[in-house]
C-alpha cells in the first residue's frame, strides 16, 4: 500500500460528516495541516467497529496543526501546535487537486 | 463498597496527607447506579455460566492491572535519564524498549515523546480515554473527564495550570491527541540538580501526570546533598 | 435508561475543543467494582477470545443517548455499553439478561 501523502505535506482533514465509528475529531475536520509522519497501515476501525474485517486497511498518518490557525483568539505560544493521528480517507491536498 | 487507596504524595507534591479524612467521598466518588450494578452482576453471572471467562480470570485480571502503574513508566524514564542508547531505543522503538522491564504492550503501539528546552508535550483522548495503559494501568478519572478532553486541545496551557504548570512563551506546547492506536508516554525532562543520582532516586520525581504532559517532573527541593 | 433504544449517531461524545469547566486535577483512584468492571472489558478484548474488537465497544459508548453518556459515570458507561454489545453480537440475548436482572432485584441482593 503506497502512501498518497508524504512526510512534510499540507494536506486537508475533510470536511464531511459521517455516520458511524469515526476517529477524525469534529475539530479538526476541514483544517489544514502538515505530515509529521507516516504511521503505517493500519485495519480500519470504521469497519472493525460494525463486527468486521476492517478491510481495506487504512493509511495512518500524524498530523500537526499549529494551535493559531485551530482556535480563533488562541492564546498560547505562536509554536504551539497539535498533533492526532488521521487515516488517509479523511485527508485530502491541501489545495483540492 | 470499599475503595483502593492508590492516592500517593508522588502525584500530588507537597500534598501532604497527613490529617486529610478519607471517610467521605467526594460527589464525584458515589455508589455506583444500583441498576447498573446489578447490570453488572447479571452479565458477569452470565459470562462466566456461558464460559467467556471465569471468576478467577477476572481476579487475576485485577491484579494484573493492579500492578501496571506509573511506577513502571517512571522506571522507563528515569533509565533513559542515564542511559543514552536506552533512550534512542526508547524514542524509536518504545514497543521493544520496554520489554527490558517485563512490560508487553500487546496490540497497542507506544510512542514516547520527548520534552526539551523547546518543546512541551501532553497527551489527550478527545474522543474516549486512550492511555497507554499496559504500561501505565488505568488512568486517572480528570483524563476521561469532559473538562480535560474538551479543554486540552484547546487551551492547554489554561489546563496546564490547573496543575500548577507554567512554561514559559519560549516553550512549545504540543498537544497529542491520541485518535488511532498509538499511545503515548511522554519523557519529562530531567530535573536540574541531579547529576549523579541513582536510577531509584530519579524515580521518585517522575510522577504519573508528568508521564501524562499535565506537569513536569518533579523539582529537586533546595536541600542540601 | 431503555436497553431497546434504536442507535444515536450524536457524536456527542466527540468532545475536543468544546468549552468546559475547571479540570479536577485530583484524581479518585478506581474503585474495586470499577476494577472489576474495567478487568472485564480487558478479558472480553482479549484477542484469544476472538470476541470482540474495541472499537466495537467504542461504536456502543458513541451511539448510547447523550444523556446517559452525562448522566453515567465513567465505568457505569462502561457497563451499559458492554452489556449492549454482549446482545447485539449475540453473547447473551435481551431476554437472559432481563431475567437474571429480575431474579437478582427479587432476591434483594447487592453483594458484589
Amino acid at each position: 500500500m503506497t502512501p498518497a501523502y508524504a512526510q512534510g505535506q499540507l494536506v486537508r482533514v475533510s470536511l464531511r460528516n459521517q455516520a458511524g465509528h469515526v476517529r477524525t475529531p469534529r475539530y479538526l475536520r476541514g483544517r489544514v495541516g502538515r505530515v509529521a509522519r507516516i504511521c503505517g497501515a493500519y485495519p480500519d476501525p470504521e469497519r472493525l467497529a460494525q463486527g468486521e474485517l476492517g478491510i481495506p486497511y487504512r493509511m495512518l498518518y500524524r498530523v500537526a496543526f499549529p494551535q493559531r490557525e485551530l482556535w480563533p483568539g488562541y492564546a498560547g505560544a505562536a509554536a504551539d501546535d497539535l498533533v492526532a493521528d488521521l487515516y488517509e480517507h479523511w485527508l485530502e491536498p491541501k489545495d483540492g487537486t | 463498597m470499599s475503595s483502593t487507596h492508590e492516592h500517593s504524595t508522588r502525584d500530588h507534591p507537597g500534598h501532604d496527607h497527613t490529617g486529610h479524612s478519607h471517610s467521605e467521598p467526594e460527589a464525584h466518588e458515589r455508589e455506583p447506579d444500583p441498576e447498573i450494578v446489578l447490570r453488572e452482576r447479571a452479565l458477569r453471572e452470565l459470562l462466566i455460566e456461558k464460559g467467556i471467562f471465569t471468576a478467577d480470570d477476572i481476579r487475576r485480571a485485577m491484579e494484573t492491572m493492579e500492578a501496571r502503574s506509573p511506577a513502571m513508566g517512571a522506571r522507563v524514564v528515569a533509565r533513559a535519564w542515564t542511559d543514552p542508547a536506552f533512550k534512542t531505543a526508547l524514542l524509536a522503538h518504545a514497543n521493544s524498549a520496554v520489554t527490558q522491564f517485563g512490560v508487553n504492550m500487546g496490540v497497542a503501539e507506544l510512542t514516547v515523546v520527548e520534552n526539551t528546552a523547546e518543546l512541551h508535550n501532553m497527551i489527550v483522548c478527545t474522543l474516549c480515554s486512550c492511555y497507554p495503559r499496559a504500561l501505565l494501568g488505568i488512568p486517572p478519572s480528570w483524563y476521561k473527564a469532559k473538562a480535560y478532553r474538551s479543554r486540552a486541545v484547546r487551551d492547554p496551557r489554561g489546563v496546564l495550570a490547573e496543575f500548577g504548570t507554567v512554561l514559559p512563551a519560549e516553550v512549545a506546547v504540543r498537544v497529542h491527541d491520541s485518535t488511532a492506536d498509538l499511545r503515548f508516554m511522554v519523557l519529562p525532562r530531567r530535573p536540574d540538580g541531579t547529576e549523579g543520582w541513582s536510577a531509584e532516586a530519579l524515580e521518585r520525581l517522575v510522577t504519573r501526570d508528568s508521564l501524562i504532559g499535565v506537569t513536569t517532573a518533579r523539582a529537586v527541593d533546595g536541600a542540601c546533598d | 435508561m431503555a436497553e431497546d433504544q434504536p442507535l444515536h449517531a450524536t457524536a456527542h461524545h466527540d468532545y475536543g475543543g468544546q468549552p468546559g469547566e475547571p479540570v479536577e486535577t485530583c484524581a479518585h483512584p478506581a474503585t474495586l467494582w470499577e476494577q472489576r468492571v474495567d478487568a472485564i472489558l480487558e478479558l472480553l478484548g482479549d484477542p484469544r477470545r476472538r470476541l470482540m474488537r474495541v472499537d466495537e465497544f467504542r461504536w456502543m459508548n458513541e451511539t448510547m443517548a447523550p444523556e446517559d453518556y452525562e448522566r453515567l459515570s465513567y465505568y457505569e458507561r462502561w457497563v451499559h455499553s458492554i452489556a449492549r454489545l454482549m446482545v447485539r453480537k449475540g453473547v447473551v440475548t435481551q431476554a437472559e439478561l432481563d431475567a437474571r436482572i429480575a431474579r437478582l432485584r427479587a432476591e434483594g441482593s447487592d453483594a458484589p
